[in-house]
């Protein structure tokens, strides 16, 4: 009888008969980020056709999407953490009109420096953030129903506070109060950075420049700066080190992680710690930028997250996706919106678009799940 | 000497349930203790007991002489103590090696930079794969992508590289094919020679009885006893784990059956 040839006998030691090789783009179809990039790109090329004459991207057209993009990239990048981890935050919107009176109130009625009101409401807002974490692992109630609740309880203190302490809901006057008291912090919020630089640029010529000399665009706002930092931090941390991987973990299976010792519990308490510091630091930067609070800010803010970190490839049933990703789409979503802007186009058209998108990025990562987690 | 890990007197309550009633084990280094009972019979609850999952309503632990009380699975592992669940413990969506050192990272750096140790754990987790006979063809492939019997023997390679004292295995051949599980069983076998104390639960006879030093029988969450293998053969093990009167009765249900049933044209 002849014996059964075994192809693996022809074969190099090391070599796996089995490993094939797959193509580069096919790896990266593996990756969570790959729709989001490949979105912005098309999105990119889209309104450097059709808005290229409008300003869109000139320097002060860039600055402005940027913007729109990086504010909501701050909440996003919260919102994508949390829910890798297996878990929701509806609360986040919210969330930024509670921290914008948590610092309005002091600065302005209770003569607070600003520095203390803007400490003042990131300790509330991660302590708000911790109770809601602690509930929903403590009863092992869906984070859905328990951060809805969060969503009208912080809606209702907002407006129901500032009305008891100020008798309005639009607090103005803190930038004043912080320009005039020479605040220490809150330019880090409100203020922008590499000036000399955009003024260097205006004065060569590099830059176009309003009548007095200031360049149109007269240096990076500081939303742009945290947004950057807060993305590079949470991916090399998503990627690189324990947490991250302890995020994973808890969201992919937070029974196996417990299992094998992941504190899976204070990974979720923390994240949703993170999301309300995200959402003060939004808050912040706004009540700075603007120079006032209002108890309506941050309406929607918290679908507007999870639609950005979605279109990034994150798994709403959560263990997968990536902070890249949810970056991209919130650049996505800043550039439609501004880009529609540009062109003049009623702005319902973005609300259709976003939905669209949102249909279009779910299906498309529930095809990605799939192929991840079915055998080979 | 006092053994390597010790129950005495374990009970274990859910609500009105009595699932563990005074049940008391205790495993040498280089013995392998097989925990032998039907469904129900609180094999599992014991063994969670044991990772530190459940906490006991009566009883102690000792580990090495030593009163251990686990708060966490956390705890067990850091005692040296590594489990082999019954669904494994495994994230689909994770990659081997994240699978593998999930709990239990190997980190470079320090302080706040200190970051997970990717080479080092791919390294690992290869090898370890390939020591249990499976060759994986990426560590970075998700281990969604794993048949059963692979996932088993990631699983059983994890606890072997963890599990410093005592090794528990919760039904490591319920999922596999009849050549995995010799392999799985002369695992065991190795760790038991390597000098970790070993708790084996099935309820495959012909699989415990080969490996095992002693057995015990759980039925209904009690003891029925343990037996040291000279004292007991393989044929009266099966006979008390699985009811012997009860497959007796079987027999005779069946055979009234067929002398009932008129003969088919």
């Amino acid at each position: 009888m002849a014996q059964p040839k075994y192809p693996e006998n022809d074969l190099q030691e090391n070599q796996d008969e089995r490993l094939r090789e797959v193509s580069f783009l096919s790896r990266q179809l593996n990756k969570p980020e790959l729709g989001a990039i490949s979105g912005a790109v098309l999105v990119f090329v889209f309104f450097g056709f059709t808005a290229g004459g409008t300003g869109m991207f000139a320097p002060d057209g860039i600055m402005n999407w940027s913007t729109v993009s990086a504010q909501l990239g701050l909440i996003a990048i919260g919102a994508c953490l949390l829910m890798i981890a297996g878990e929701f935050d509806l609360s986040i919107g919210s969330m930024i009109g509670f921290a914008g009176i948590m610092i309005a109130v002091p600065s302005v009625y209770w003569d607070w420096p600003v520095w203390l009101s803007i400490l003042f409401a990131f300790a509330g807002a991660v302590s708000i953030g911790f109770i809601n974490g602690y509930i929903v692992v403590k009863t092992g109630l869906p984070s859905f129903i328990v951060s809805l609740a969060f969503l009208f309880i912080l809606r209702g203190l907002t407006i129901g506070l500032s009305q008891y302490f100020t008798n309005r809901t639009i607090i103005g006057g803190v930038r004043d109060i912080a320009e005039e008291q020479n605040d220490w912090m809150a330019p880090l919020f409100g203020g922008k950075a590499f000036q000399g630089f955009f003024q260097w640029l205006g004065d060569n010529g590099w830059l176009e420049t309003f009548a007095d000399g200031t360049p149109l665009v007269n240096g990076i706002p500081a939303v742009i700066l945290w947004f950057l930092g807060l993305a590079f931090i949470c991916q090399w941390m998503l990627l690189k080190t324990k947490f991250g991987n302890w995020i994973f973990a808890s969201g992919g299976d937070a029974v196996a992680a417990r299992n094998v010792g992941v504190p899976a519990s204070r990974v979720k308490i923390m994240l949703f710690m993170f999301t309300a510091f995200c959402a003060t630091v939004y808050a912040t930067c706004q009540v700075m930028e603007f120079g006032s609070a209002a108890a309506d800010r941050g309406l929607l803010k918290e679908f507007e997250a999870i639609i950005a970190a979605v279109i990034g490839g994150t798994l709403l049933t959560g263990g997968y996706g990536s902070v890249v990703g949810a970056c991209f789409g919130a650049l996505i979503f800043g550039v439609v919106q501004m880009g529609i802007f540009f062109l003049n186009i009623d702005s319902s058209w973005f609300r259709v678009f976003l939905g669209g998108m949102l249909l279009i990025a779910v299906v498309f990562n529930n095809f990605i799940r799939k192929k991840v987690t079915e055998a080979r | 000497m006092s053994k390597t890990i010790e129950l005495r007197n374990i009970s274990k309550f859910f609500g009105s349930v009595i699932a563990l009633k005074d049940i008391s084990i205790s495993v040498n280094s280089g013995e392998v203790l097989c925990l032998l009972g039907d469904n129900g019979a609180g094999k599992s609850t014991l063994i969670k007991t044991l990772a530190g999952v459940h906490q006991p309503n009566q009883g102690e632990m000792y580990l090495e002489g030593k009163k251990i009380f686990f708060n966490s699975p956390r705890d067990a592992l850091d005692c040296g103590i590594a489990t082999v669940y019954q669904d494994l413990a495994l994230v689909p969506l994770m990659s081997v090696t994240r699978n593998f050192f999930m709990g239990r990272e190997p980190v470079r750096g320090w302080g706040l930079f200190s970051c997970f140790d990717a080479n080092f754990a791919d390294r690992v987790a290869k090898e370890k794969m390939d020591e249990i006979g499976i060759k994986v063809r990426d560590p970075h492939q998700a281990v969604g992508t794993m048949s059963g019997g692979e996932r088993q023997c990631l699983a059983i390679a994890r606890a072997i590289y963890f599990g410093a004292k005592v090794l528990i295995l919760d039904e490591p051949t319920a999922a596999l094919g009849v050549k995995q599980s010799l392999m799985v069983l002369r695992f065991v076998a190795r760790a038991r020679t390597r000098g970790l104390a070993v708790i084996l639960i099935t309820h495959n006879v012909h699989h415990a009885f080969p490996v095992g030093d002693h057995f015990t029988l759980l039925n209904r969450g009690h003891s029925m006893g343990t037996y040291r293998k000279e004292e007991i053969d393989q044929n009266s093990l099966q006979t008390m784990m699985a009811g012997g009167k009860e497959l007796q009765d079987l027999e005779v249900t069946i055979q009234e059956e067929k002398e009932l049933q008129p003969a088919v044209p």
